[in-house]
């Protein structure tokens, strides 16, 4: 048994050392805050850095342990985003307290997109392999043009729904068009802090690190590795499949949510909620490594930082991305590439047993 | 009442008959092989008792209840475990989450206590471990209990196999061709532990098998199929001796 | 009723694009069984070496193709050497996202050479529309070449596959490469033919995409290549009739619902009938099954 309780352990203490950076990040970012040591630039860029860690964590739970790829991880956060935004441009007035108003937003918006995630994961994971991954890539395509043909507004009566434009909802005098199709939703209550943008963090890593260490992580994990022989031992595939697929859409949605509240106006494009953000995203889970969960929240957070500090750099940043996800593939896959990882583990070996 | 009855089975694949008319019946705790050349149809039977495929024709009882055409999932919640004849094991994981895997159905707690690490948590894990331990040690792999599978050798993969299959607690264990890719030693001392298995947990066993050596050991019945039929069927020694037989496995 | 016709036409000219597209990615697909998620992106960049030696340079339109076909012929078999051979065991996931990695790639050097504006791509088709029924119908020599090349190039590709050696090479690879190996069939170059061949196609692509769409930007190819694929999966992925068919139908349907349904949700149309397909029929119009061994 005393194998056992020290790789219990092992793992207890690797998930605290991941909370720890995330506390540790967070308490040298604010002390840098406190003494203005951090350009406006910087500061604005401290709210998406929360939510890239968000997706990247969750994207993570898809592509390294359920080891499906998916590509419409953006739709789902566009949902978590407009159904959150929506809610609190309706509560605004309502609920003047934005901590409780940003607390249900969270919650509406993290639900919604859970079940979004049970909607499209039922038809979606019965495909395999490249065909699950256009298939995620088609679906969030659908939900960002879908979102851009929406008209909702809202008056005495109550609420008016169209696709065609704002003139068509019929508002009385005085009514409010909250959902303007292609212009989205204007005048959304800046909630999002990076305070809470970092407990967001902590909670999202705390489900996915217990997730993955229990008894439902490892049917997950075991389907991904075997989906026949998981069949043989009574594992439910479908199940688990779907459980991880829409636990990975909900906390997609919450980061979407995050987003929503960090700006005046959210509009779904392609750059924020197109499949150049799922692909995004899923740079950094490669680079991470995947399966790697305290590497994804490393890489989101490298990746989002390192082009805004060089500056200079930016017009190459998607080019550097691309050149870094081939390489990385390679070293990682190729039987060339872990020769040399082999030889290099063999290096350290050899230099350790020298040492002692 | 017999453990396993199986009657009239048979399966079609397009226009092709590839099992027809299969009978069996294995009472409890008999250790019985299925033999018979390259394509005779075994891994077939394999895959229709453990519904990976369903029989276009007969019935499969097991301990008096009817599973024919049930899913895989489901059979092996009425008893019936296997291992593979090209190894599937979880390849990413460790030895003893392979095991824990296995023991999934058997000691359930729910996604939210996990997450939450609710006492139930702790204390389910606890009792998984410790029971994943028993039966890693039965087959020597206590000591590799933290490794990757994957990086088990060869033999030891195998056993790992079984004992998966078995912490599904099953009352019929399927083992296809184990000796498969083993040497003479390794084949003796898996011999050993199939008896030890049989014994210890009064497991019922149906094997596929090449090696006559292992057959002959340890098998007590057996059914030679050929072509997808029965060709010869009883106790191991008079099979093994039958004309029919020996003709069918050199050629005639 | 003639407003029906005109768009059937421009529906038949656009898919006769997408299945010149889907052409590659379904041999691609078929032989070396990866989702060459670049191939969009060589159709842009086939658009560009025209765009640079017709309209930049001012050679004649139809060296420009010849260069535009060699240049993309050799750089969908560089890919191929550098970026995905080295991946031939690897898992479809590392496979597929390298493939994004090289689509990113070929995207922002685009982006680095020529910018992010919108480029005007001039025709390089000198044919005079067709007026027909008094005027009311109008096809334009860009649509008659490029149905006209698309089943010039189906029919030639069947006819390669068919008779030729390297065709029936590529049939056994597709088929088994394992055994091909074994039969003495050279699989490493029949896929680096393969590459070739489609890269070639998609150069043609997007000469033909750009002369009846004439915008060009480095994102040009991205949307245009996943719908080929689109139509690849409709037709019956590794499927060349089935190409054809799915892009001429998914172009139908796209122009179709633009006009009629409403132009925002074109794409979204395009790929709800992809999910239908793949949830309806997984193999396609005209795929076969494949089935996993237990």
């Amino acid at each position: 048994m005393k194998t056992k309780t020290r790789s219990l352990s092992k793992t207890t203490r690797s998930n605290l050392i991941t909370y720890g950076m995330v506390v540790a990040a967070y308490i040298i970012v604010e002390i840098f805050l406190r003494a203005g040591m951090v350009s406006s630039l910087l500061e604005g860029l401290l709210v998406p850095l929360c939510m890239y860690v968000i997706l990247a964590v969750s994207l993570n739970l898809t592509v390294g342990i359920s080891g499906e790829l998916s590509l419409g991880h953006a739709g789902f956060m566009c949902v978590g985003a407009f159904t959150s935004a929506f809610f609190s441009r309706c509560m605004e007035t309502a609920i003047p307290v934005s901590g409780i108003r940003f607390f249900l937003a969270i919650l509406i918006g993290t639900v919604c997109a859970a079940l979004f995630g049970i909607l499209i994961g039922i038809p979606v994971l019965r495909l395999k392999g490249d065909y699950l991954a256009i298939v995620t890539l088609a679906f969030g395509e659908i939900i960002k043009n879908v979102v851009n043909v929406v008209y909702l507004g809202r008056d005495s009566r109550g609420f008016h729904v169209s696709t065609k434009d704002s003139i068509s909802l019929g508002l009385e005098q005085g009514g409010d068009v909250i959902i303007k199709g292609p212009q989205g939703i204007t005048g959304t209550p800046n909630d999002s802090t990076f305070l809470i943008g970092v407990i967001l963090i902590l909670v999202t890593l705390f489900i996915v690190m217990n997730l993955i260490n229990s008894r439902t992580g490892r049917a997950v994990m075991a389907i991904r590795d075997n989906r026949i022989a998981a069949e043989s031992v009574g594992i439910n595939v479908t199940k688990y499949k779907l459980l991880a697929f829409s636990v990975s859409a909900a906390l997609a949605g919450t980061a979407g949510v995050l987003y929503a509240h960090n700006l005046s106006t959210l509009q779904a494009q392609p750059k924020n909620f197109g499949y150049n953000m799922s692909i995004t995203i899923l740079v950094f889970v490669v680079l991470g490594g995947i399966g790697n969960i305290r590497g994804s929240v490393i890489a989101a957070v490298v990746l989002t930082l390192l082009p805004e500090l060089l500056r200079s750099l930016n017009d190459y940043r998607m080019l550097i991305y691309a050149v870094i996800l081939i390489a990385t593939m390679i070293f990682t896959s190729s039987p060339g590439g872990q020769e040399i990882q082999e030889r290099i583990k063999l290096f350290f070996k050899h230099r350790k047993t020298k040492e002692a | 009442m017999a453990l396993l009855e199986v009657k009239n089975l048979g399966i079609s694949f397009g226009g092709l008959r590839a099992v027809d008319d299969f009978n069996l019946t294995i009472e409890q705790g008999e250790l019985y092989g299925l033999i018979g050349p390259n394509g005779a149809g075994k891994t077939t039977i394999f895959n229709l008792l453990t519904g990976v495929y369903k029989p276009t024709d007969g019935y499969i009882m097991l301990d008096g209840e009817n599973i024919t055409g049930k899913k895989t999932i489901e059979i092996n919640r009425h008893g019936i475990a296997r291992t593979f004849q090209n190894i599937r094991l979880f390849s990413e994981l460790s030895v003893l989450d392979n095991v824990k895997v296995g023991l999934h159905n058997h000691h359930p707690y729910s996604t939210l206590t996990g997450i939450l690490r609710l006492p139930k948590y702790y204390k389910v894990e606890k009792e998984m471990n410790e029971r994943a331990m028993e039966l890693l040690k039965v087959f020597g792999l206590d000591q590799e209990a933290d490794y990757k599978a994957s990086n088990l050798p060869y033999g030891q993969q195998r056993k790992l196999e079984i004992a998966r299959a078995l912490a599904t607690d099953p009352k019929l264990l399927l083992l296809d061709e184990p000796a498969a890719g083993m040497n003479p030693n390794e084949t003796q001392e898996l011999m050993k532990t199939i008896r030890f298995v049989r014994d210890e947990f009064h497991m019922t066993i149906l094997l596929i098998e090449h090696d006559m050596k292992l057959v002959s050991g340890i098998c007590e019945r057996l059914t030679v199929l050929n072509f997808g039929q029965i060709l010869a069927e009883g106790e191991t020694a008079a099979v093994l001796n039958d004309p029919k037989v020996i003709a069918a496995y050199l050629g005639e | 009723m003639i407003g029906f016709i005109s768009y059937l036409v421009n529906g038949i000219s656009l898919g006769s694009v997408y299945a010149i597209i889907a052409l590659g990615y379904t041999m691609v697909y078929g032989i070396a069984k990866m989702l060459n998620f670049a191939h969009g992106d060589v159709i842009m960049i086939g658009a560009f070496v025209v765009f640079s030696t017709v309209s930049g340079a001012g050679l004649p339109p139809v060296v420009g193709v010849l260069i535009s076909v060699v240049a993309c012929t050799l750089l969908g078999m560089a890919i191929e050497r550098i970026a995905y051979k080295p991946l031939r065991k690897a898992s479809k996931l590392a496979v597929l996202i390298t493939a994004i990695g090289v689509s990113y790639f070929l995207q922002n050097v685009a982006l680095l050479i020529y910018g992010a504006n919108t480029k005007s791509f001039t025709s390089v088709v000198a044919i005079e529309p067709i007026s027909l029924m008094d005027g009311s119908l109008v096809i334009s020599g860009e649509t008659i070449v490029t149905v006209i090349a698309c089943i010039i190039i189906m029919i030639g590709l069947m006819t390669f596959m068919k008779y030729s050696k390297s065709g029936r090479a590529m049939l056994a690879v597709s088929e088994d490469s394992g055994a091909a190996q074994l039969m003495g069939v050279n699989v490493n170059s029949t896929i680096a033919l393969t590459f070739a061949i489609g890269s070639a196609l998609a150069a043609i692509a997007g000469v033909l995409l750009c002369s009846s769409y004439p915008s060009l930007t480095p994102y040009t190819g991205s949307m245009p290549g996943i719908k080929a694929f689109v139509a690849a999966v409709f037709g019956g992925i590794g499927s060349i009739p089935g190409a054809f068919i799915g892009g001429i139908l998914l172009g139908v349907i796209e122009i179709l619902g633009k006009a009629y349904i409403s132009s925002q949700l074109a794409d979204a149309i395009v790929f709800a009938v992809l999910i239908i397909v793949l949830l309806v029929k997984p193999t396609g119009l005209l795929g076969r099954q494949i089935q996993e061994k237990v």
